[in-house]
């Protein structure tokens, strides 16, 4: 690692974290239109709502630990499942990459000064927070939590009495957060590029966020529109779904996965451009075919567009469409692959330093195709008739956000937060946790993969009996992997606020935020860099 | 760093021009309805409308004097909206 | 970074064309159900169309034509200096706004008061498809009415800004961009016109 004359954050300058920028307590955080503070915002935000998605999993695995009632009823695992889906996937998935990590680094790493639009960002966070408040108090209002799952089908969704409404009317506001969150960073990267920052230099995360908010522009608005439908339809009962008046229940399906599908791209793309910046770091190697990287993202956003109807197979949707959506979704899968033959093949040959983020990275790519392939058995038509709203699907889905996502979100903590908090954490520690987590994961979902094809049905909180043993051993997995993730965050927090500094490139990166102090100051660069090489040219940063 | 544009003003009487023909093609519209085109009415209704919305976004929203990639960008997102409307009807239209 | 406050017009254009972009798709969700209860309920859907007044619907399509032509005027007159004039024609759009919303309740009055609207007893009565047409009809002006008000908010904030200087020749993208939003409103009702009024 080059030194560097600039000693500032190891002398105590907290950069950005100063009180003395900001306005006083509180309000210098929930006020500030600072890129960096309102990246934290995100970050507590969301970590939060992690913690609460985690705490009603290991209930939902608590109950399943045994057939039969084991802690709760029926109603009450209802509302335990949708709550969970709804938290983890509105409050912590689908805005965690981008509105933490986005916002924390997206600035910086094209040499700007902010994002084009900071006062909107704030309103993106506050809409988020007022959304998370609102999500939170249909558990307490109105006819009690909602116990639809977080899909909210209809007819169910429209004639339960549980609080359904306010629980829509929240997301609502969490979606057009999402919305305005990707119209800025679409305009930032468009505009605010620094001088020598062509497409062809920007970093691959950059990348990723782009694909990502395009996505967000032209797919949550339907999410939008149809939730403001399911509002309409228990408060004025314009039955537009209701078959009895004319209406059709699959319409909804349909509307609610041409967003849903999409959706899960907003939460992966951003996860996959983490791992593509931090491969290419602790390979000490550029990263291979740069532009298929680039392009895949694209090519992921795209055609993940036209193949929502594979959640729909046994909906009683027509057999053309069975065969169309079945068919293209073969087609995401070429993409998403390439992404992974060019992170393999930039670690042949690269020097590997095995990191936590590194860990968390390569644990992203090994997780993620595995559960990328559980997804080829869902969209092929044939197989998925047998596995649809099994287990199974759980299972799936967990591999992917969880191993996927939720990896790369851990892997982005441990090789970012040491830059905007100037403090190293304890390295052994971190690992020890990846590798409490790495088994404890395993084997939590890989067993619910097992229980599915052997039948078991999803959101039931009761089973037969041969499905016991399987649920025994994920629910011991569930504790596994709850404490890995307890370390994993005592860890960070100790090592984030106590540790060591950390200086301004701890892992020597080549992409512009390893050049500014750690903190990084309030304006990121004194004045606009000047950009003469690409993110991962490591010999020209004068890094290797 | 982007610097100030001296903007393309548009003239009063191309707004004005584009305002008649919107109300031309508005009657044209109304007028066309009373024909018996069967299902074809959909269609012609939709393609008068397609026309309108061309002019209001080519000259009273000024797309016709912003750079490509606004253009490029309107595109991507009707293009997107046709997909959906499109894809669901592989189930309408097959039930 | 640099001093002088950071100042983007074309980027301030494009990111009202993204959320318009937005825009579009919400309405986008409603006109998929509108074209799938189409072709489901083709009869009814022309039966239920008659019924809408087709005087009404075309004097609205008249005004917001009107109102669009009026604030993109505007916008060249505040370009080319002509303040006064630039007011003018804002006060006519926000009017045009006024009109189009006092038509809409004269509209929607004279429906509720036939007992057309969702869930009632005469919409019971009648074939489904014709209350599908209707429930659409309602979400669908409704949602756009929303959005004419709000258009209308946004131009009458604007015109203060115009008024006290803070929006002037050299410094207008926010006159703009709320134009831009209006032109939106416009947009919509262009589709919404036909659909529901010229069925027939």
């Amino acid at each position: 690692m080059t030194p560097t004359p600039d000693t500032l954050s190891q002398s105590g300058d907290r950069g950005f974290l100063d009180p003395a920028v900001a306005a006083p307590g509180l309000f210098g955080w929930i006020f500030s239109t600072d890129h960096k503070r309102i990246g934290l915002l995100y970050l507590y935000s969301v970590t939060a709502f992690f913690i609460v998605g985690v705490l009603l999993g290991l209930l939902i695995r608590l109950e399943l630990i045994a057939p039969g009632e084991t802690i709760v009823g029926a109603q009450t695992y209802n509302a335990l499942f949708t709550l969970h889906g709804v938290v983890m996937i509105f409050l912590f998935i689908i805005p965690g990459i981008p509105g933490a990590f986005g916002n924390l680094v997206l600035p910086i790493q094209i040499g700007a000064g902010d994002v084009a639009f900071p006062r909107l960002n704030l309103l993106s966070w506050w809409l988020y927070a007022v959304g998370a408040l609102l999500a939170l108090g249909s558990l307490f209002s109105g006819g009690g939590p909602p116990d639809t799952g977080w899909t909210f089908y209809v007819p169910f969704s429209v004639q339960t009495t549980t609080n359904v409404s306010l629980a829509v009317f929240a997301v609502f506001l969490i979606g057009f957060s999402s919305i305005l969150t990707g119209l800025n960073f679409i305009t930032t990267i468009h505009r605010l590029r620094a001088p020598g920052m062509g497409w062809g230099r920007l970093p691959l995360f950059i990348w990723s966020l782009y694909s990502t908010a395009w996505v967000q522009i032209l797919a949550t608005p339907i999410l939008g529109i149809t939730l403001v439908i399911v509002l309409l339809e228990r408060l004025l009962g314009t039955g537009l779904f209701d078959p009895a008046r004319g209406g059709d229940p699959i319409m909804f399906q349909h509307l609610f996965w041409i967003y849903s599908h999409p959706a899960v791209y907003i939460m992966v793309l951003p996860a996959m451009g983490v791992v593509s910046d931090i491969i290419p770091v602790f390979s000490r190697k550029p990263a291979f075919g740069y532009w298929a990287i680039a392009f895949s993202g694209i090519a992921i956003a795209a055609a993940g567009s036209l193949v929502w109807g594979h959640h729909m197979f046994t909906s009683g949707m027509s057999d053309m469409a069975v065969l169309v959506f079945s068919l293209l979704t073969f087609i995401v899968a070429i993409p998403s692959a390439v992404k992974v033959f060019n992170w393999v093949a930039t670690l042949y040959k690269g020097a590997i330093s095995l990191d936590p983020p590194m860990l968390f990275a390569l644990t992203f790519v090994f997780l993620f195709a595995v559960g990328g392939l559980s997804g080829l058995i869902l969209g092929s038509a044939g197989t998925d008739v047998h596995v649809h709203d099994t287990h199974f699907v759980v299972g799936h889905f967990h591999y992917v956000m969880f191993g996927g996502t939720g990896m790369a979100f851990f892997a982005a903590m441990h090789y970012w937060l040491p830059k905007f908090y100037g403090r190293m954490y304890n390295k052994r520690i971190a690992t020890f946790a990846w590798a409490l987590m790495f088994v404890g994961f395993n084997v939590l979902y890989f067993t619910m993969k097992l229980v599915g094809l052997k039948g078991m049905p999803r959101r039931y909180y009761d089973y037969v009996s041969e499905f016991h043993t399987l649920n025994l051993i994920s629910t011991v997995g569930s504790w596994v992997l709850g404490l890995g993730l307890l370390i994993l965050f005592v860890n960070l927090f100790r090592g984030l606020m106590r540790g060591e500094p950390a200086g301004p490139n701890p892992w020597g990166g080549a992409s512009l935020e390893w050049t500014v102090p750690s903190p990084p100051p309030v304006e990121n660069f004194p004045e606009p860099p000047r950009v003469t090489h690409g993110p991962y040219d490591f010999r020209e940063a004068g890094i290797l | 760093m982007p610097h100030p544009e001296t903007p393309h003003i548009v003239g009063y009487g191309t707004f004005i021009a584009v305002w008649v023909l919107l109300l031309a093609l508005t009657a044209g519209t109304v007028a066309v309805s009373k024909i018996e085109l069967g299902v074809l009415h959909v269609w012609a209704a939709l393609a008068i409308a397609s026309v309108k919305s061309a002019l209001v976004i080519a000259f009273f929203m000024h797309m016709k004097y912003e750079t490509r990639l606004f253009r490029v960008c309107l595109f991507a997102t009707l293009a997107t909206l046709a997909i959906f409307i499109g894809f669901t009807f592989f189930d309408v239209l097959y039930r | 970074m640099s001093e002088t406050p950071h100042r983007d017009d074309l980027g301030a254009r494009f990111g009202m064309w993204l959320f318009l972009f937005t825009e579009l798709l919400l309405f986008g969700g409603l006109f998929i159900l509108y074209a799938v209860y189409l072709a489901r309920h083709p009869e009814a859907f022309a039966r239920a169309g008659k019924e809408l007044s087709l005087p009404f619907g075309t004097v609205n399509t008249v005004v917001l034509l009107t109102s669009s032509l009026l604030v993109a005027l505007s916008v060249s007159a505040l370009q080319r200096g002509s303040r006064r004039l630039c007011l003018w024609l804002l006060a006519g759009t926000i009017l045009s706004a006024a009109l189009f919303m006092v038509n809409k309740y004269f509209e929607w009055s004279a429906k509720i008061h036939h007992g057309i609207y969702p869930g009632s007893p005469e919409m019971a009565g009648r074939e489904t498809g014709e209350g599908v047409f209707f429930s659409l009809y309602y979400v669908t002006t409704g949602l756009h009415g929303v959005h004419v008000v709000v258009g209308a908010l946004l131009l009458g904030w604007v015109f203060v800004l115009v008024k006290n200087g803070r929006v002037d020749s050299g410094n207008h993208v926010l006159l703009e961009n709320a134009a831009l939003y209006w032109h939106l409103v416009d947009l919509i009702w262009i589709f919404i016109f036909p659909l529901y009024y010229l069925i027939l």
